[in-house]
């Protein structure tokens, strides 16, 4: 199966390690990745609250860009995929507006008709294209042992939770058993990581972290996976600095999902790009999984 | 001999003038349609002088054909009818057309509104120059009525029925009658324990020499029509003897197999694999469970048959088909719980102290399945603090916008039993306090001043995630306290979400059995929402109690008794009209190719063997015309609906559009002048 991949800004910096192992991982699964000619950011969130329409222009631009004979759009980024969707939504739903973006695209001789690219998760991609078959297929080293607690964050569940339940979305839940994780059922996972909230607010965006891995390590989670690089940054980034600010010791790992999937397919740790985290998660991944302390050891 | 045609167009007050210049509309028509000799307008043609301008009419200027245009046929069709009748006209050769509903009320623009008035007038004038004089017809009603669902709107009107002196058959899924109401402990405002409201009922319909009961049965299928309905009850196997049983309980106190009873304990407790839902059952008959009895799964046991004194157990019982025949249906099958695993956040399923209020009811009553105590879900443990959650899945785009009508005041009713019974404190997260009813209002004010805590908002999540010393171990609700204005978070032992009623699973099924429709949410469609409440569109088939739409006990105790008195009173009449707009099928031009004969929603064709052709059961075609566009040879004809009828209809709204001029040459300065009328001359 083909896919246009659209990466964004953060898989080429802070979010290298979801870059490389979404790359490693779809390989495996026969997920071929086509990566959008020229593409530029989308926006973030900041874009669209200054100016809808060229933040839309800019990037309807990447959808336009989508080689013809690729029908889907994957972007591993959750602030990408809701951009890049609300951007086809807004485009169809609104034929003015439709027809002032296509302007702007006109002038770099591009046009974008909308619903020609469908937009899609990598988790999605892998959960409903692939599906648990094929994923079981491929486990040669089952996470038995580990408590993995996933976190879903915002943009991908919400507004278009698609066929999940926003509120308490059960995707990745699925493909972590699938692994042989243990999934950690713990009631924030669809709560907000703050963001950018950060840069504002301090003291706010460190309450919402905190409250984020308290609920996970009073769940018993031995790490927590992310499908976003702001949660990423915030949960492992922050965590030296929210445990100064309420005096705690929280010492959670934080990886991307398609790098404890790339560690139940065997793939090598430093292809999936471990060690690019703060709060290292090889060592606390070594020591729980079954067996794979011993493997190491050899 | 050319017709003679009078048309009315109505005002309406300034409902139909306001946006149609119905002035205009009348002098047009009058000079402009061919064989039109009188044309008014006037304020209320529904007012008896309205009505007795076309009487007048008819009579003076000898009119053959009448065109109402004012509002829809729903409305007034009868009356205007039955004025022409008065005057001597056949009631069938005046026709009325929709310039309110389909005009003046949908328009913004008074000139497109009254030129489509006009061709919605020629249409009708056209047609109605082709019509023909019908004569209604008659059927006997049938004294016996079906009543399905055995919960208290059921109840009322089996009982009103029966009492009249009125055959009654009684149908009910369930092993014994009683409904939702058999599982409360109290009833709100007045706190009157339920039970013993309900069971003297129970047992006067269950002992009633006019009721003939059928208890774990369903409707299996509905066939004839108004005074004629035939009904197939499936008569499910209980495997126990009804005529042997005595009721003696001895099977249910020997059998070895225990099964949580997701039905009448919603969970709560446990019941036998044989078993009556609760001790005060009509009848006492106990069912068994196959899916759960030993014998059925594992082929050993038969401990009920060796214990049973009058042997009325019967393992190789198989369910029944019961044919009856009724002249009325009242249909009172009630609601089901929300699903509240469907809202996630507030844990249920999930979280072992999240409680439904159908939980909550059997954990109040006294003989439930903690014997009245309000306890956690271990069984032993008091709760502190509890906290009731309104509207969920009621009032809700996601889920149901409407509002279940009951909560509000159940959870009043809730808070009450537990500050009486407890010393918990209890928290109300409501949207908006609903009490209209009698006596409702006050109920509320009693438990402001009992100390219940209310609490404005609707409640974002129910979690077990602490943040504060104090919350730990607690269930947290968090909400936005509108009055307020500020976030809370509210720590509680227990939490009972006051669940929507929704309809039936399988409401849609069974309306389609009976012919009547469904609302978008799913609850059954009455004839008219303020004037009609009971009735639907299906004569002969009447709606009572919550599966017409949410509902407390009082107020599906009212539809019962009305719907009850609908039906009497069809019976009393003795016989029912029935239009003649029907079907007819021309056995020359007919094959025999039988495609109308399913198509039929009505069953009202049967095919003749030894002719070879179809023919339409007069008494159960409804006119609704499948069979006539359906049929290869163009043999069947709607009556009231020829082709040609329908073809004038479309050359009459066409009438600007025909380019021979026909029917209306339009000549501007009216030149064809017809006998022309005063505008306006009322």
């Amino acid at each position: 199966m083909k896919y246009a991949y659209y990466p964004g800004c953060s898989l080429e910096c802070n979010a290298a390690a979801y870059d490389m192992s979404v790359r490693e991982v779809a390989d495996l699964l026969g997920i071929r990745l086509q990566e959008i000619d020229d593409w530029n950011c989308c926006g973030a969130t900041e874009y669209f609250s200054q100016d809808e329409l060229t933040a839309t222009a800019v990037i309807a631009r990447n959808l336009a860009l989508v080689d013809p004979q690729l029908k889907q759009v994957v972007a591993p980024c959750a602030a990408c995929y809701l951009n890049l969707k609300k951007t086809d939504r807004l485009m169809a739903e609104h034929a003015d507006f439709n027809q002032k973006v296509n302007e702007a695209l006109a002038a770099g001789g591009l046009h974008y008709r909308p619903g020609t690219v469908q937009v899609r998760h990598m988790l999605d991609v892998i959960c409903d294209d692939i599906g648990e078959a094929a994923v079981r297929d491929k486990v040669v080293k089952p996470l038995n042992g580990l408590r993995v607690a996933p976190y879903y964050g915002c943009q991908v569940v919400r507004p278009y939770p698609g066929d999940e339940n926003p509120e308490y979305p059960m995707k990745m839940d699925h493909l972590l058993s699938w692994l042989g994780a243990e999934v950690v059922d713990y009631p924030v996972k669809a709560h907000c990581c703050g963001g950018h909230m950060t840069q504002i607010s301090e003291p706010q965006a460190f309450e919402l972290i905190r409250r984020l891995l308290q609920s996970a390590q009073d769940y018993d989670a031995d790490l927590i996976v992310c499908m976003c690089p702001m949660c990423q940054l915030n949960l492992d980034g922050y965590q030296g600095r929210v445990n100064g600010y309420f005096n705690t010791e929280f010492k959670l790992p934080i990886v991307y999902f398609t790098q404890i999937m790339g560690i139940a397919f065997g793939l090598d740790p430093k292809k999936l790009g471990f060690g690019k985290e703060l709060v290292a998660a090889l060592p606390v991944v070594r020591a729980k999984v079954n067996g794979l302390a011993a493997q190491a050891a050899q | 001999m050319a017709e003679r045609v009078g048309i009315y167009v109505c005002h309406c007050g300034s409902n139909i003038a306001g946006m149609i210049d119905v002035e205009e509309v009348a002098r047009w028509a009058g000079q402009s349609i061919k064989d039109v000799v009188v044309s008014r307008d006037y304020k209320f043609m529904c007012s008896s002088l309205g009505q007795k301008l076309i009487e007048d009419d008819i009579r003076e200027q000898g009119l053959t054909r009448v065109v109402v245009a004012a509002c829809s046929p729903h409305l007034h069709e009868k009356t205007f009818r039955r004025a022409c009748q008065n005057a001597g006209l056949n009631q069938y050769l005046c026709q009325m057309t929709n310039i309110r509903e389909h005009v003046s009320w949908v328009s913004t623009d008074r000139q497109k509104a009254t030129e489509k008035a006009k061709a919605l007038v020629a249409a009708a004038a056209e047609r109605v120059k082709h019509q023909r004089p019908l004569e209604q017809g008659f059927v006997k009603v049938n004294p016996a009525t079906l009543v399905i669902g055995g919960g208290i709107a059921g109840l009322q009107a089996t009982l009103e029925l029966a009492d009249a002196g009125y055959p009654v058959y009684l149908v009910e899924r369930e092993p014994s009658i009683g409904g939702h109401m058999a599982q409360f402990d109290k009833t709100f405002p007045t706190l009157d324990c339920s039970a013993c409201i309900l069971t003297p009922k129970m047992s006067e319909v269950g002992q009633h020499e006019n009721v003939k009961m059928f208890t774990y049965a369903e409707v299996e299928e509905v066939s004839g029509s108004v005074g004629c309905f035939k009904v197939k009850i499936r008569q499910k196997a209980r495997h126990v003897i009804f005529e042997k049983c005595t009721g003696c309980g001895i099977c249910v106190e020997k059998c070895p197999r225990k099964v949580v009873d997701n039905v009448f304990e919603a969970g709560m407790g446990y019941r036998k694999a044989i078993y009556t839902p609760f001790p005060q059952a009509v009848p006492r008959t106990p069912v068994i469970d196959t899916a759960n009895c030993t014998w059925f799964t594992r082929g050993k046991c038969q401990v009920c048959s060796k214990v049973c004194p009058t042997q009325a157990i019967d393992y190789d019982q198989k369910d029944e088909i019961i044919q009856i025949e009724v002249g009325n249906i009242i249909v009172a099958t009630g609601w089901k719980l929300f699903d509240c695993t469907r809202i996630p956040q507030y844990g249920y399923g999930r979280l072992a102290n999240v409680f439904t209020n159908m939980e909550f009811e059997r954990m109040c009553n006294a003989a439930g399945p903690t014997g009245g105590k309000i306890v956690l879900r271990d069984g032993k443990t008091e709760p502190r603090r509890i906290a009731i959650i309104h509207c969920v899945g009621s009032r809700d785009v996601r889920h149901n916008q409407y509002c279940s009508a009951v909560c509000c005041m159940a959870a009043l009713k809730f808070g009450h039993l537990v500050l009486e019974k407890t010393k918990a404190e209890v928290y109300s997260f409501y949207i908006d306090m609903r009490t209209p009813m009698k006596d409702y209002e006050e109920f509320y004010q009693r438990l402001l001043e009992e100390g219940m805590h209310f609490v404005r908002g609707k409640v974002a999540e129910v979690t077990d995630a602490a943040r504060l010393p104090d919350e730990q171990g607690s269930l947290i609700v968090q909400v936005e306290d509108t009055l307020l204005g500020t976030q809370r978070r509210i720590p509680v032992d227990m939490v009972v979400l006051m669940a929507a009623l929704e309809p039936q699973a399988d409401a849609k099924e069974l309306g389609l059995k009976l012919g009547i429709s469904c609302s978008m949410a799913g609850w059954y469609t009455e004839r008219h929402p303020k004037l009609d409440p009971v009735a639907t569109m299906t004569d002969g088939v009447f709606v009572a109690g919550a599966c017409q739409g949410p509902k407390d006990i009082p107020a599906s105790v009212a539809q019962g008794a009305a719907a009850a008195a609908r039906v009497a009173g069809m019976i009393t009449a003795g016989k029912v009209t029935i239009e003649p707009i029907i079907a007819s099928i021309d056995e020359q031009k007919c094959s025999g190719c039988r495609i109308c004969n399913n198509l039929c929603p009505y069953n009202a064709i049967e095919y003749d063997e030894e002719k070879g052709v179809s023919r339409v059961v007069a008494a159960m075609c409804k006119g609704c015309g499948t069979c006539v566009s359906a049929c290869p040879a163009n043999a069947i004809t709607g009556a009231h609906f020829s082709n040609e009828q329908i073809a004038a209809e479309l050359e009459g709204i066409l009438w600007d559009a025909i380019a021979d001029g026909r029917p209306a040459s339009a000549a501007p300065d009216g030149s064809k002048a017809p006998q022309s009328t005063p505008v306006g001359a009322a």
